[in-house]
């Protein structure tokens, strides 16, 4: 195993940056590495290692020129296949568009590339980004580094699983309920869902777009906050863009004193149906945050209970609606075209075929939500719910500057634990749906390893609309307590592939 | 709100709107599961008064213009590329009329 693989992406573009090592040689190593274990942790779909090496070529040509390189050029990346990328198969985890490749790269693709990362491939997910454990994926599913015989969160499972086995050191996540969150938890590594709006959606296929959010995934604070860098910022190609200046995250990861700083516990996240180790580790992470100079206060958001069930009728109402372009007649699958049937049966056969079960329950959920006679009742309520939520959290930050939770309930469960209980798979997002439903930002960090089970343990920082870089000053401080009382990274104790 | 109940037949009327071909010998079981999920979220209606108003979105939005002027888009060759079935440069698709009702 190269020692080129578990550094960091900052020392990794510092080495490259000065000529200590070249990007090609980076790139390679981790394409060794993904030809070592991937056939075991399956984190990607498709690896590109012929764009990648190219790539990396193209870095280190620059830095002979003399040219400045930028601040993560040469790093190795896994883009979730969710993200368009030019000419390279993009499936978003669906048979619906095996083989399909992109005519176009989204902004997400394209700022990485101009950038200067090497997009080593895409990483797997459930399928559409429906699910919590990447099981839903039509490509099977991916495992946890930790534990082969666990999930590794999902949707995103693919970009967690791909940094905790070292494949890659920065990943591509999108959060539509805890799609980057709660896979961070359960791998031991670091996510960040950015405010809504501040990543550029173009280019992302559409889960529920009122929801959805792309952002950063890596094994430290600084590195998730160099990505954000890379990738936020205002794109005229999404109406829904933030117009905002991408605040100073990278300064934010520094901070190590929390001096003057309110933090709230979040009262209504955290108790019954929470795993003992999680809570235990979750309340030592808060004494820390205390000793850091923070003060600790236990802010009710009463409404949160209640945010699962709205939840669970927006985004099926968003995708049943996103997810109706899917029809067999412009690009993807086309099943039961024989000549004599209409385009209406077509439709039908294909979505049958190309759609997994997930996809297809939420579609059909999503349906029934927005009919006639149902609207008020389901529809109409949940988006009430969401007004509430957001006083809940205009309340509490008016108190607090920031407010922390555990990122999910449990550490990693078994396979096909949770696969044929829909609803039990949904209570994974319980900590995390919260901030989708209110467009607020969201952090998940290691916090240590539930003492029960020797899993990894997540902590949930949240943080007001457009404050993004209060998640990065408080994961800052509370990574650098948590490294100097362990010695040693999280990911350090994870069993050795 | 009582939890609704949800038949096969209910199922297969979703399906038909959502253009989705659900085998008949699969209806229960999506019936039975959508029971279940729609029971644990009916609770949506029970907080929420006639007072508080809908939310759809997490920012508040505008309409957003760009100037007019002519850009660069795919070319016909790009936008097909992905297409199941092509003729003449253009998408091939199966026979729209005489649909049944």
């Amino acid at each position: 195993m190269s020692d080129l693989i578990t550094k960091s992406a900052a020392d990794l573009a510092g080495a490259i940056s000065t000529g200590n090592v070249s990007a090609v040689e980076v790139a390679q190593a981790h394409l060794d590495r993904i030809s070592a274990v991937d056939d075991r942790v399956h984190a990607f779909l498709h690896v590109d290692a012929e764009g990648a090496l190219a790539a990396a070529k193209a870095v280190d040509a620059k830095r002979a020129a003399g040219e400045t390189l930028g601040p993560l050029a040469g790093v190795p990346l896994g883009l979730k296949d969710v993200m368009c990328m030019q000419g390279i198969p993009t499936t978003c985890g669906s048979k619906m568009l095996e083989g399909w490749r992109p005519p176009y790269d989204a902004t997400v693709t394209k700022r990485l590339k101009d950038a200067g990362v090497v997009i080593l491939g895409k990483t797997n997910m459930d399928e559409f980004a429906m699910g919590s454990s990447t099981e839903h994926s039509a490509y099977g599913p991916t495992r946890n580094p930790w534990d082969l015989e666990r999930i590794p969160g999902g949707s995103g499972g693919g970009s967690s699983a791909c940094l905790a086995a070292y494949e890659a050191p920065l990943a591509i996540g999108t959060d539509t309920g805890g799609s980057i969150r709660q896979p961070a938890a359960v791998t031991g590594t670091v996510g960040v869902k950015p405010t809504y709006g501040a990543v550029s959606r173009y280019g992302l296929i559409a889960l529920a777009s009122s929801l959805d959010q792309a952002g950063p995934c890596a094994r430290t604070v600084l590195d998730t906050a160099l990505l954000h860098s890379v990738i936020a910022g205002h794109d005229p190609h999404d109406s829904t863009s933030l117009t905002d200046a991408v605040p100073n995250v990278v300064a934010a990861a520094g901070t190590r004193d929390l001096s003057g700083m309110r933090i709230g516990v979040v009262k209504e996240l955290g108790g019954e149906g929470y795993q003992a180790g999680v809570r235990q580790r979750f309340d030592e992470a808060v004494t820390v945050l205390t000793q850091l100079g923070a003060e600790i206060v236990e802010v009710s958001c009463p409404h949160f209970d209640y945010a699962l069930a709205a939840y669970y009728l927006i985004l099926p109402s968003e995708c049943s609606s996103n997810l109706a372009k899917f029809d067999g007649m412009r690009y993807g699958l086309r099943a039961g075209d024989d000549g004599e049937s209409s385009v209406e049966q077509v439709m039908a056969r294909t979505r049958a075929a190309g759609f997994g079960e997930e996809v297809t329950r939420r579609i059909i959920l999503g349906t029934y939500a927005l009919s006639a006679g149902y609207y008020d009742a389901f529809y109409g309520s949940a988006q009430k719910i969401r007004t509430l939520i957001q006083r809940d959290f205009n309340d509490a930050f008016a108190k607090v500057d920031v407010l922390v939770s555990p990122t999910a309930p449990t550490t990693a469960f078994k396979l096909g634990e949770k696969l044929d209980d829909p609803l039990a798979m949904y209570l994974n997002d319980i900590a995390t749906i919260p901030a989708n439903l209110a467009g607020t930002p969201g952090m998940s960090l290691p916090i240590g390893l539930a003492p029960e089970d020797n899993l990894p343990v997540g902590m949930q920082i949240m943080a007001p609309a457009r404050a993004d870089e209060r998640l990065y000053a408080v994961g800052g401080a509370l990574e650098a307590a948590l490294l100097a009382q362990w010695g040693a990274p999280l990911l350090s104790q994870a069993v050795s592939l | 709100m009582a939890s609704p109940e949800i038949t096969p037949a209910d199922v297969a009327h979703l399906a038909r709107l959502a253009r989705i071909d659900i085998p008949t010998d699969r209806l229960a079981y999506y019936a039975g599961q959508l029971e279940v999920i729609l029971g644990s979220v009916a609770k949506v209606s029970e907080v929420a008064g006639d007072d508080v108003p809908a939310t759809s979105h997490p920012q508040p939005l505008t309409n957003v213009f760009r100037e007019d002027e002519p850009g660069q888009s795919l070319t016909a060759e790009q936008a097909l590329s992905g297409a199941p079935s092509v003729e003449d440069s253009r998408f091939r698709v199966p026979r729209i009329l005489d649909e049944e009702a």
